[in-house]
């Protein structure tokens, strides 16, 4: 392989790479602050690709009004899904909300079929993110090179948020003890409605910029990526946030070099997220940077 | 400023509050003793909104909060350094203080109460920085004090501060309780340390399997022959 190729190889896993440690960091951070895995945070990816997409074609939206826009009304969903589906057993036994969790990912999938159609969508993309660039033989899309940029800033106002702000302190002082920080008069519902918020908000984009580097949109589409992203997220140490930057950025890099190395896998690329996930689960089950668990779900 | 009239709390079956009533009156420092399992923190956490009242009432400067949540309990002015300290390990002093004072936006209130905090307990300021989970024992006590202070209370709530510290450092403390209330905190005091409790307090509660059995001044139960024998010692 020229080292030109191989260049262009590392663009693609950074972009994947990005892609599912946005995701991750909304896994990890609800499971941090409730123990819970949200099943349904797919979905949440996946609505805020076709928000943006119904913003642009249906609304006639310019790109930057459709994508704030999208992924804000991304993050409205994900507070809803929240205060109806978790927040009625935020006192059961854990493993309610996990269930539920399953059951809104069904229905959102199912409500994405009544109102956006089962039909697969090929997304008009903007040319500057398509038009290929050629620097000494490197061929890169500018998609490659403007979404790994994009993820960085968001995840760098995201851990501005949970390590400077006084929402971020409440979250962390609740994912360590909800019932001690309740005595500080940390206000718990209001902190984790944030926290869906922004996990939410992070699946939208990254969801945003999948569509534009697969460019069609499904009702399915966020169930594959959704689960990579779980899986970089335990592979980081579920609760960890930059656990699941890591995590989300290996799986990534893997995907990507094995089929770039080893192309007659290539068939297999999802599989291997899989056998990485069991492998992790056996020798490591706290993940790269996770701390000790008495009892995960 | 406190009046608990006829609390009730139920765990499941267990009938573990069975219709006390307690009055702190202001300024002063209040003292609620008994063996395990009494019912001393369940009354305490009954108060900060922890946990669920089958029945009674508790008003504060005249006004009904048992019906109101935790975090709306430390906005009228009461908190809490909980039993067994419940600091935060992985965060650090400052950060576990500014905590303290999550329900307040003054920012030089608290920059002046993190001073005082700091003036009250100087090792606190030495460590800043460091993990609460780093500290020691007698240090991870004053920090939860501290940390309780930070909310700018009228009513300052402890469950046993002096629990297994060393006797000088128990002195300490008992010290510091009678500085913060001499400072104009109202304080409800629980403690397994009888005769240190009763020494400072203006009045106390007896408590036994969850009803109070005797009440009066500090110095009375000082004196109380059964007091004596049952808790001091004879
Ligand atoms: N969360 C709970 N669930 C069930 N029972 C509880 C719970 N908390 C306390 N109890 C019971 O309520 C009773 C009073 O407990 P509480 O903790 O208030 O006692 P205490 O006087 O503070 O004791 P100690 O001096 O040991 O701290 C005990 O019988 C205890 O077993
Ligand atoms: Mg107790």
């Amino acid at each position: 392989m020229s080292l030109a190729m191989f260049v262009q190889h590392l663009f693609n896993a950074l972009t994947l790479g990005s892609l599912y440690a946005l995701i991750a960091i909304g896994y990890t951070m609800v499971y941090g602050i409730l123990r819970l895995i949200n099943f349904a945070h797919g979905e949440i990816f996946m609505m805020g690709a076709y928000f943006v997409f119904w913003g642009v074609t249906l609304f006639h939206l310019p790109w930057p009004i459709a994508v704030i826009g999208a992924i804000l009304v991304t993050s409205m969903a994900g507070i809803m899904v929240d205060r109806v589906a978790y927040k009625p057993l935020r006192n059961a036994p854990r493993i309610s909300a996990l269930i539920s969790s399953i059951g809104v990912s069904f229905f959102l999938q199912n409500f994405a079929i009544v109102v956006f159609s089962a039909i697969p969508r090929a997304v008009q993309r903007p040319d500057w993110l398509v038009k290929v660039i050629v620097i000494d033989k490197i061929r890169i899309l500018p998609l490659t090179l403007v979404f790994p940029v994009l993820s960085f800033i968001l995840m760098m106002g995201l851990l501005y948020v949970v390590y400077r702000t006084k929402p971020g302190l409440g979250m962390r002082a609740i994912s360590k003890d909800i019932e001690t920080s309740r005595l500080m008069g940390v206000p718990v519902n209001r902190i984790i409605a944030i926290t869906f918020g922004m996990g939410s908000a992070l699946a939208a984009a990254s969801g945003i910029m999948w569509a534009l580097r697969y460019p069609q949109l499904q009702p399915v589409m966020g169930v594959i990526p959704g689960f990579k992203a779980f899986i970089a997220a335990v592979f980081g140490g579920i609760g960890s946030i930059q656990g699941a930057v890591i995590g989300g950025l290996v799986l990534g890099f893997i995907e990507i070099m094995i089929v770039a190395f080893l192309p007659t896998l290539a068939g297999y690329r999802d599989a291997f997220a899989f056998v990485l996930l069991i492998i992790i689960l056996l020798i490591m089950p706290t993940g790269l940077m996770g701390e000790k668990l008495e009892d995960k779900v | 400023m406190l009046r608990i009239s006829d609390l009730n709390v139920h765990y499941g079956g267990i009938h573990a509050i069975k219709g006390i009533s307690i009055e702190v009156p202001r300024g002063k420092i209040v003292t609620l003793i008994g063996a395990n399992g009494a019912g001393k923190s369940s009354t305490l956490r009954a108060v900060a909104g922890l946990v669920h009242k089958s029945s009674g009432s508790v008003l504060f400067d005249g006004r009904e909060i048992g019906k109101l949540a935790a975090e709306d309990i430390v906005k009228a002015g009461i908190t809490m350094a909980p039993e067994g300290r419940r600091i935060f390990p992985h965060l650090t002093v400052l950060e576990n203080l500014m905590l303290g004072a999550y329900s307040r936006s003054d920012q030089k209130g608290i920059a002046r109460d993190i001073d005082w905090v700091y003036e009250l307990f100087p090792r606190l300021k030495e460590r800043t920085w460091q993990k609460g989970g780093t500290l020691s024992g007698g240090e991870q006590q004053m920090l939860a004090v501290g940390r309780a202070l930070m909310g700018s209370p009228k009513l300052i709530m402890l469950d046993e501060p002096s629990l297994g510290l060393a006797p000088l450092l128990v002195k300490e403390v008992f010290g510091i309780i009678k500085t913060i209330n001499d400072e104009g905190k109202t304080v409800l005091l629980v403690e397994q340390n009888a005769y240190a409790a009763l020494k400072i307090a203006h009045a106390a509660y007896v408590l036994e399997v969850g009803s109070i059995v005797l009440s009066g001044t500090g110095e009375e139960l000082l004196r109380n022959p059964k007091v004596r024998e049952a808790y001091l010692g004879g």
